[in-house]
């Protein structure tokens, strides 16, 4: 398995530039800032290798648009490879947090290694950014004062589509999923919301991560004949389902809703199979602001691939750092001050208005999008500054 | 669950279970004849999908994909076989799981390298692309009817080479007393090279069918590889007979599982391996290659 480390040629940079300056002659002006160091704990191999590059890749952009500084500090980037592995992942964290020191630490993608890395970083205060990882856990019952959250929580992201389903008069819901915890959190929040507005779920079907096989379940939900079916699945798992179902031929009798992540990434894979299936996410490619369209064309420019939901949870994570570290003229010495500051960001964000919550997860709007002639189209706003309940949350200072 | 209902159930654990079989067919076959346990097997059915998506692109056509794809990794298989697999024959396993896991790693980069990380799907040839209607509200797709078709067709030709052929009776032999073989003038390394590149094809195969059916993806040939050695280690190791019983078993076990007790499905499989070990430890026809 390939390592990808940045840690080595900075650390070389540093050096021969700390060389440099000592035989060079003493400028006139004050030495110049120390600079902040920002840990990236983020796949750049296996599964979820693509969504770390476009984490990765919208931090970049937005830290070239404050020049590669956040408060008169130039940033300096250490990368480490997390592989999306769980059981590697406190070995990488303490890298990052111990033996490189970061200022700041961002990332993981994988909620198993958000949840190892939640239990270093809160012993070792270390201030946290998380940059994907939907587990309810992070801004829950583990929040702490020194963590934040730019990307979502899985509450948010499946919630707000039971009122889609009611609303287009659907009553009765079969749930099918994969079992683990990101499919669990997700189908207890929709079934929270569409029991609490009258809905009623025939069934509940696990099915075993990452099992791809789904034919034994289309037959059964076939026979229960229910209303809509909500389903968890994302990347190959939800290209499968999907193609499947439309082969089956269930989507024109009984309609499809999910997450946005049924849909995210494997929309050209999905191909027509895909025609009208409704998600809810916090983002989609087409929506329609200034903000977003500057975004993929600077992002596109950048990189010459499409923007997404990933990049843009990139992307706000240095401009909410920009914003809170000016405040404090880059002090990360001041704790409370940077936290007060943080909680206090409010960005213009690609995928709309974005604010901390009292947990630091995002408050934002949640929009319904159907695929139409292949592409995602944004059919309005499912919750308006949708904000997670953040249960058992306890901030402790 | 209603009659009708269940007999769904039973054909879409025969179809699971018929191109498992295809799969391990080939593994099988490797491990019976040519003592090797061949790990690198789900990396040939990861490459023989992401053929079936590089050439179907280009040519709209599954059927040429085959055409060309099927050569080709039969070529490729000669390569493997003669560069790193003919090294193994008479060493440890310890080696063999050593060396085929190297190639799943090399492979996965290439596969990383060659096509990307994205997920891609293939479309399902238009001939093919209807439903059979099949019950009240769902359909069978045609494709699948086709792929049970061919898999059947795979497993008859496969039993006639080996049990009607010159060819399959000297894979028997070999398979049995290598030197005897040897001593009678064939030349054993050869039939093994064919052998190894006829499993790799298999695979490739397997993988090119399965391709519109499943979307094409990074990491897809480890998940079928685990459940093939499975269905070889119910079967007997190194029969073909018992992987196509093996096959049957497994698909509708797992298919009756998800049915009957979604939470535990992803057990039941290992379960059943369990049981079957229990009663016959070498599987249910475990000998070198069936001699019928």
């Amino acid at each position: 398995m390939s390592r990808q480390t940045f840690s080595r040629r900075a650390l070389l940079t540093a050096a021969g530039a700390a060389t440099a300056s000592s035989i060079l002659p003493r400028r006139a002006f004050p030495a110049s800032k120390p600079k902040i160091r920002i840990g990236l704990l983020l796949p750049y191999s296996g599964t979820y290798a693509a969504l770390g590059n476009n984490i990765t890749d919208g931090m970049k952009l937005a830290a070239r648009e404050h020049d590669n500084k956040l408060a008169g500090r130039e940033i300096e980037w250490v990368a480490v490879d997390d592989e999306s592995d769980p059981a590697k992942a406190p070995a990488n964290v303490n890298k990052l947090v111990v033996g490189e020191k970061v200022d700041v630490l961002t990332g993981p993608v994988h909620s198993g290694v958000a949840m190892a890395m939640m239990q270093i970083v809160r012993q070792e205060k270390t201030l946290t950014i998380v940059t994907n990882a939907g587990a309810q856990a992070v801004t829950g019952q583990l929040c702490a004062p020194n963590v934040f959250r730019t990307s979502f929580s899985n509450w948010q992201t499946s919630y707000p589509c039971a009122d889609v389903v009611l609303k287009d008069g659907r009553k009765k819901a079969v749930l099918l999923f994969w079992n683990y915890s990101f499919g669990q959190e997700s189908m207890a929040a929709f079934k929270e919301g569409f029991t609490k507005g009258g809905g009623t779920i025939v069934k509940e079907i696990p099915v075993p991560f990452p099992t791809t096989e789904f034919q034994a379940n289309l037959s059964e939900i076939a026979a229960l004949k229910p209303d809509a079916v909500f389903v968890f699945f994302a990347g190959a798992g939800a290209a499968k389902l999907v193609k499947d179902y439309a082969a089956a031929g269930l989507r024109e009798k009984i309609p499809l809703y999910g997450s946005g992540f049924l849909t995210e990434g494997v929309l050209a894979a999905q191909g027509p199979a895909a025609e009208g299936i409704k998600t809810t996410l916090h983002y989609a490619d087409s929506l329609d602001t200034e903000v977003n369209r500057k975004f993929r064309a600077a992002f596109k420019k950048a990189t010459s691939r499409d923007a997404d939901v990933y990049a843009v949870a990139g992307y706000d994570t240095v401009n909410a750092l920009a914003s809170a570290l000016d405040k404090v003229q880059g002090d990360l010495g001041a704790r409370k001050e940077v936290i007060a500051a943080l909680e206090a960001v409010r960005l213009d964000s690609p995928r709309g208005p974005f604010r901390f919550s009292k947990a630091h997860n995002p408050v934002q709007n949640v929009y319904v999008r159907q695929v139409k002639d292949g592409r995602e189209v944004v059919l309005g706003v499912a919750q308006k500054d949708a904000e997670d309940p953040a249960f058992g949350c306890q901030m402790a200072t | 669950m209603t009659l009708s209902l269940f007999a769904l159930q039973l054909l879409n654990g025969v179809e699971y279970g018929l191109l498992l079989f295809l799969v391990a067919s080939g593994l099988t076959l490797i491990f019976g004849v040519l003592g090797v346990l061949n790990f690198a097997h789900g990396s040939f059915y990861m490459l023989g999908a992401y053929l079936a998506y590089f050439i179907g692109q280009r040519t709209g056509s599954l059927a040429a994909a085959v055409a060309v794809g099927v050569p080709l990794m039969f070529a490729a298989g000669w390569l493997v076989e003669r560069l790193a697999i003919s090294r193994l024959y008479g060493r440890d396993h310890l080696s063999q799981l050593l060396l085929t896991y190297g190639l799943v790693l090399l492979f996965n980069e290439l596969q990383r390298a060659l096509f990307g990380n994205e997920v891609h799907g293939v479309a399902t040839p238009r001939l093919l692309a209807f439903g059979l209607p099949l019950g009240e509200l769902q359909s069978w797709p045609a494709y699948r009817a086709f792929t049970c078709i061919c898999c059947l067709f795979v497993a008859a030709a496969i039993r006639h080479v080996l049990l009607r052929t010159r060819f399959g009776m000297r894979v028997r032999a070999g398979a049995v007393n290598p030197e005897m073989v040897e001593a009678l003038g064939i030349d054993v390394r050869r039939l093994l090279s064919v052998l190894f590149s006829a499993g790799t094809a298999l695979a490739a195969l397997a993988g090119m069918l399965a391709a519109p059916l499943t979307t094409v993806y990074p990491g897809m040939g480890e998940g079928v590889l685990i459940v093939s050695f499975v269905v070889v280690v119910i079967g007997g190791i190194g029969s073909v007979k018992g992987a196509f019983f093996g096959a049957l078993l497994v698909g509708l076990s797992d298919t009756l599982g998800k049915v009957l007790l979604p939470g535990l499905s992803s057990a039941i499989v290992y379960a059943v391996m369990a049981a079957v070990l229990l009663w016959r430890p070498r599987g249910l026809f475990g000998q070198p290659v069936e001699a019928r």
